[in-house]
């Protein structure tokens, strides 16, 4: 108990220090930026850290706070709902090819229409709702989950099956014991996509359907051409997206991933 | 009283039989060599009888208690470590965790395992010792059948040598019945009491052949004499090298 706990927190730190190679990174990022700034002036492009310090006041003045939350928790139902869909109709999927073969052209007809359309398409139908955004991020998210549910099932190890199938194991318990497992390895990955996605377009359905949010209030930034403002609420919804992910799939991910670490040679980890 | 028995086994895949009236009987405590060459469907004998095939014709009946099967590769799951891994047909059969615990630790012992690896998982072990976590897992319910299907082919010679005393010593100690597949003669020999000889084209079993004292009590000497006698002074085994399994109709 004990040493698991100590394993965790081992992991925990390893990770936490692999945040200066990230900040690091950022650091290179926020440089270009300067650079951009220098060359064209604060109106077509504001300094890092004037951004920074817009975004700052934004965070202070509460109001921000509201719509972030709108906007997280708008993203976090529509990724909630694709997730759940997408896992159960493409483990079934996987299960059992003729649906499989039956959905394949039906979803490369979904991904082929662009989201906007979506978009418009949910306005006429529902209006300016919160409806609108979850069945928009619902539509351009589930292809994703699917196919890696379908990727799970379908490469799963087979060998594996009759080895559990031997010991006396039925289908559900094979299911649940052995092709959970490999079916979780593919289905996380595409997860992370999904929610980034799910954000992105939570915030371009605010913007078109004008339904609050912080697309709504790019939508404002815009119309009054504070350039500043738009890049300090650009900022905030990435923050947003940084906590989600990091505080709900990441952890769930290196759980699942722990063998993995094992494999790799001492002080390569990553 | 046979522990396993085979009546008239026949079976096609996708319309070209592969096997075709196989009758055998295994009584209790006695391991059983199936040889043949490869591709002659020794392994989907093993695995009919084990239930993971449905053959197309015949009757098996089963009348052990428990069966376990050691496969060709290890089959361990990537995910869980060694102890998680010999522990898990006893999670199958709903073993609470402490007991499972120390008869995960009881079984890795008894397979050459050292405390130290429990923790481990199978991508940190050698070929050798994953295969000795498979037979751990095998051997950790006490069943008292257990199928090998060609378990130590891909190992090395001498590798493959521990392994068969291993599974000797353990036949030995828990008594259980098996049906060892292999397609090489010498291990047929050194495990076995008794040595089925599969018809090249999977037609029947072709002949069987007892083999004189008790596994592990005959000595290196002798177990080389009875494979050149039956290589060479046997009809029964003279195809049991020549086939080409690219060749099969």
């Amino acid at each position: 108990m004990i040493a698991a706990c100590l394993d965790r927190l081992s992991r925990l730190g390893r990770f936490l220090w692999s945040g200066w190679a990230g900040l690091a990174g950022l650091c290179l990022l926020a440089a270009l930026w300067q650079a951009g700034h220098e060359a064209y002036g604060s109106f077509i492009l504001p300094a890092p850290v004037e951004t920074l310090n817009a975004a700052w006041r934004l965070l202070h003045d509460g109001a921000a706070r509201d719509l972030l939350e709108l906007t997280t928790l708008r993203a976090l139902m529509g990724f909630a709902l694709s997730a759940v869909i997408g896992v159960a109709l493409g483990v079934a999927a996987g299960y059992s090819p003729a649906t499989l073969r039956l959905s394949r052209p039906i979803l490369t007809v979904i991904l082929g229409v662009p989201p906007i359309a979506w978009i418009v398409l949910a306005m006429i139908w529902f209006g300016a709702s919160a409806l609108t955004v979850a069945l928009t991020i619902l539509i351009a998210t589930t292809p994703v989950v699917f196919m890696g549910a379908v990727e799970g099932v379908t490469t799963r190890d087979r060998g594996l099956d009759a080895m559990a199938q031997v010991f006396g194991a039925g289908p559900l318990r094979r299911f649940t014991h052995v092709a959970a497992r490999q079916i979780a390895g593919h289905v996380l990955p595409a997860l992370v996509l999904a929610l980034g996605s799910s954000f992105k377009v939570a915030i371009m359905a605010e913007l078109l359907a004008n339904a609050g949010g912080v697309g709504g209030a790019l939508a404002r930034a815009r119309s009054m051409l504070d350039i500043t403002d738009a890049l300090a609420w650009v900022a905030l919804a990435v923050l947003a997206l940084f906590l989600v992910e990091y505080g709900l799939i990441r952890p769930v991910q290196a759980e699942l991933e722990r063998w993995r670490d094992a494999a790799r040679p001492w002080g390569v980890k990553r | 009283m046979s522990l396993l028995s085979l009546s008239r086994i026949g079976h096609a895949f996708f319309g070209r039989t592969v096997l075709e009236g196989i009758t055998l009987e295994i009584g209790a405590g006695e391991v059983v060599a199936l040889v043949g060459p490869s591709g002659s469907g020794k392994s989907t004998i093993a695995h009919i009888a084990a239930g993971l095939i449905e053959p197309r014709e015949g009757r098996i009946a089963r009348s052990y208690r428990r069966h376990a099967m050691v496969f060709q590769e290890p089959r361990l799951m990537p995910w869980a470590t060694v102890e998680q891994n010999i522990g898990f047909p006893l999670r199958l059969s709903r073993h609470p965790r402490s007991t499972r615990r120390a008869a995960a630790g009881a079984a890795a012992e008894a397979a050459g395992l050292l405390p130290a690896d429990l923790g481990k998982y199978p991508v940190e072990l050698s070929g050798g010792m994953r295969q000795r976590t498979a037979i751990a897992r095998a051997l950790v319910t006490a069943p008292d059948f257990v199928y090998f299907d060609e378990p130590f082919t891909a190992l090395d010679v001498a590798l493959k040598r521990r392994m068969q005393d291993l599974v000797i010593a353990s036949a030995a100690r828990a008594s259980f019945a098996a049906l060892f597949i292999t397609h090489d003669l010498m291990e047929a020999i050194r495990v076995s009491h008794r040595i089925l000889v599969l018809d090249r084209l999977g037609r029947g079993i072709a002949g069987e052949r007892r083999l004189a004292g008790d596994p592990g009590a005959r000595d290196e000497a002798a177990i080389f004499a009875q494979r050149q006698a039956f290589l060479t002074g046997d009809p029964l085994f003279a195809h049991i090298h020549e086939l080409d399994e690219r060749l099969r109709p």
